[in-house]
């Protein structure tokens, strides 16, 4: 039982950092219709840009600080204006296509560039363990379900608490009208990205010590936000942070008591079961077809 | 097709014919892997250029395909039996796995195959009592009398023309056509009639066929199989090398597969570096020329 509960929560710590990055895929969906098959390497790219930071003498909190502030520019401000937008007329298809051909780029990108084995990454953490009863939890466990945790409900108060939030929202759910009240649309979808940016590096920091730096990191890291985001419901902010947990929890009992070999598989079958009985996700509402 | 046309695709089949002539070992292997992956291409572009699904898992259709035959041809079975069982296997996975995704439509196909093909992957890889697991199957027989190199290339051209006509015959049939409306007016074709669920079902089970096709000849051609052909990297260059070509043209996956078999022989010297080119080209190409380019005689017609 203590084993269980022990892979429960571990679980639940990876799961939330699934769930961070499901949530940027997600913002993106809404805001701009882009479905972001480069999201995993929207993770890698931060980890080796912190890496370079690092190895330049930085501490590890200005090489991070300095990390976001690239990532921004080049995953927000540069991505948008220089893929999304030209792209978007054009329709869906196009824009998945160039960005699973940003993808393939940036991944070979790293591996020619920087290095093609797996990097050491800094823990932010300290080593501690802490006992709790059965359950012995460690400082990086508790600290990425805190830090992940933070930043996805911070992240949900902003949209539904804050002025710039609420119009964000407005945008997503109806571009004409919201243009027609007034809001700076151009704006608003160039904040999604800009957040998307940042809770990338975010994820990158916490998921990077334990999966270690490598340039096809984003493989499995991309794969787990997508299908996070579906499960819990596409069109949901909160339904990311609900997907995310429950696949990082299966996937780490289905390591444990069936088998190691078919973890990476689990994502994908509750998938198929949410998609077959509740398409539009566990927490997600039913959209209606505009003719 | 235009006079000019007919005469440029005439010319490209007699000079493929040709080809082997003047061509080494190493040549002629590439040609028949270039059969190969238009083949493949076939299936794939009629479900994303025509039936409009987006459909991220063609390489383990592929991979079914392949280990189905190596599998079979190892038991004695002959490849006239084993080719029309890997392409019903096939079609019957795709049926299965299409079913819920295009139940929703959207782009669900595209999460649902991109997963299958990890799962696939991991198939091939961990059960090793009937895949070999890392070490593969070695040993894959080729059809009786098309042994040879050469002799096998004319073999799997044959064949690739005679799927090239199966192609085009479907793509003119009543069924084509329900196929091309759905993806250009979905909820008009719908008021018209057409069931959308079944015909996109269809045309992704019939492109799965023409995958499990393409790896029965892939086994043969190696006659070695292991799983790394068969992973997400390759069924992604599969979709691109069908939207490079010109996706919804019946000639795209020809010029594409051509691409994605030449230039990796090309640049070797650039190592790593050509996927970066290559995954910045496919961004720029998709800004400047989303239908691909096949797309650039009607672009420049209209310029």
């Amino acid at each position: 039982m203590s084993d269980f509960l022990q892979l429960v929560v571990s679980g639940t710590a990876v799961g939330a950092i699934y769930a961070l990055a499901a949530l940027g895929f997600t913002l993106l969906w809404q805001a701009s219709g882009t479905i972001n098959f480069a999201q995993g390497e929207f993770v890698m790219v931060p980890a080796f840009i912190t890496l370079l930071c690092l190895g330049w003498g930085m501490p590890l909190p200005l090489a991070f600080a300095v990390t976001c502030l690239v990532a921004m520019a080049l995953l927000g401000v540069a991505f948008k204006n220089a893929v999304v937008d030209p792209l978007r007329r054009h329709g869906v298809i196009p824009l998945v296509i160039a960005t699973l051909g940003l993808s393939i780029g940036l991944k070979n990108l790293v591996k020619a560039g920087y290095s093609a084995g797996p990097q050491p990454f800094p823990n932010v953490f300290p080593d501690t363990l802490f006992t709790l009863g059965p359950l012995r939890l460690s400082a990086y466990d508790l600290g990425a379900l805190l830090l992940a945790g933070v930043m996805v409900f911070g992240v949900q108060a902003f949209l539904n608490r804050t002025v710039t939030g609420r119009a964000m929202q407005a945008v997503a759910q109806n571009t004409e009208a919201a243009t027609v009240l007034g809001i700076n649309v151009k704006r608003m979808v160039l904040y999604v990205f800009l957040i998307n940016a940042l809770l990338a590096s975010v994820t990158a920091l916490l998921v990077t010590p334990t999966y270690l730096a490598k340039f096809d990191m984003g493989d499995a890291i991309g794969l787990k936000a997508f299908y996070a985001a579906i499960i819990g419901g596409f069109n949901q902010t909160r339904g990311a942070l609900l997907g995310g947990v429950l696949v990082g929890v299966l996937e780490n009992l289905t390591g444990a008591y069936v088998s190691p070999a078919y973890k990476e598989g689990v994502a994908l079958m509750l998938f198929l079961v949410v998609i077959l009985f509740k398409p539009e996700g566990l927490l997600g509402k039913a959209e209606e077809r505009k003719v | 097709m235009s006079k000019v046309e007919v005469t440029i695709v005439g010319a490209a089949l007699i000079a493929i014919a040709l080809a082997p002539l003047g061509l080494k070992n190493y040549g002629i292997y590439l040609l028949t892997l270039w059969c190969v992956y238009v083949m493949a291409g076939m299936g794939l572009n009629l479900t994303v250029g025509y039936a409009g699904q987006m459909s991220i898992g063609h390489a383990a259709f592929v991979g079914i395909g392949a280990y189905t035959a190596a599998i079979l041809m190892k038991l004695g079975w002959s490849f006239w039996l084993v080719l029309p069982a890997a392409a019903l296997l096939c079609f019957a996975v795709g049926l299965v796995l299409g079913f819920p995704a295009l139940r929703v439509q959207h782009h669900y196909l595209a999460f649902a195959t991109l997963g299958f093909n990890v799962l696939m992957f991991l198939f091939f890889r961990n059960e090793e009592w009937l895949t070999g697991g890392t070490f593969g199957i070695s040993g894959i027989p080729r059809p009786p009398l098309f042994d040879r190199s050469g002799a096998y290339f004319y073999f799997t051209y044959g064949s690739t023309l005679v799927l090239a006509l199966a192609l085009a015959w479907i793509i003119r049939s009543p069924w084509g056509r329900a196929f091309a409306a759905l993806r250009d007016n979905p909820i008009r074709a719908e008021s018209l009639g057409v069931n959308i669920m079944a015909y996109t079902l269809l045309a992704f089970a019939i492109g799965a066929a023409f995958a499990g096709i393409a790896g029965a000849y892939f086994a043969s051609l190696v006659e070695f199989i292991e799983p790394a052909p068969f992973s997400l990297t390759s069924s992604l260059m599969m979709l691109l090398m069908v939207i490079v070509g010109g996706s919804g043209r019946f000639f795209g996956p020809m010029l594409g597969a051509a691409i994605v078999v030449l230039l990796p022989e090309w640049l070797r010297v650039m190592k790593d570096w050509y996927l970066v080119m290559f995954g910045l080209a496919v961004v720029a190409l998709m800004i400047w020329l989303p239908g691909g380019l096949l797309s650039i005689p009607e672009r420049l017609r209209r310029a």
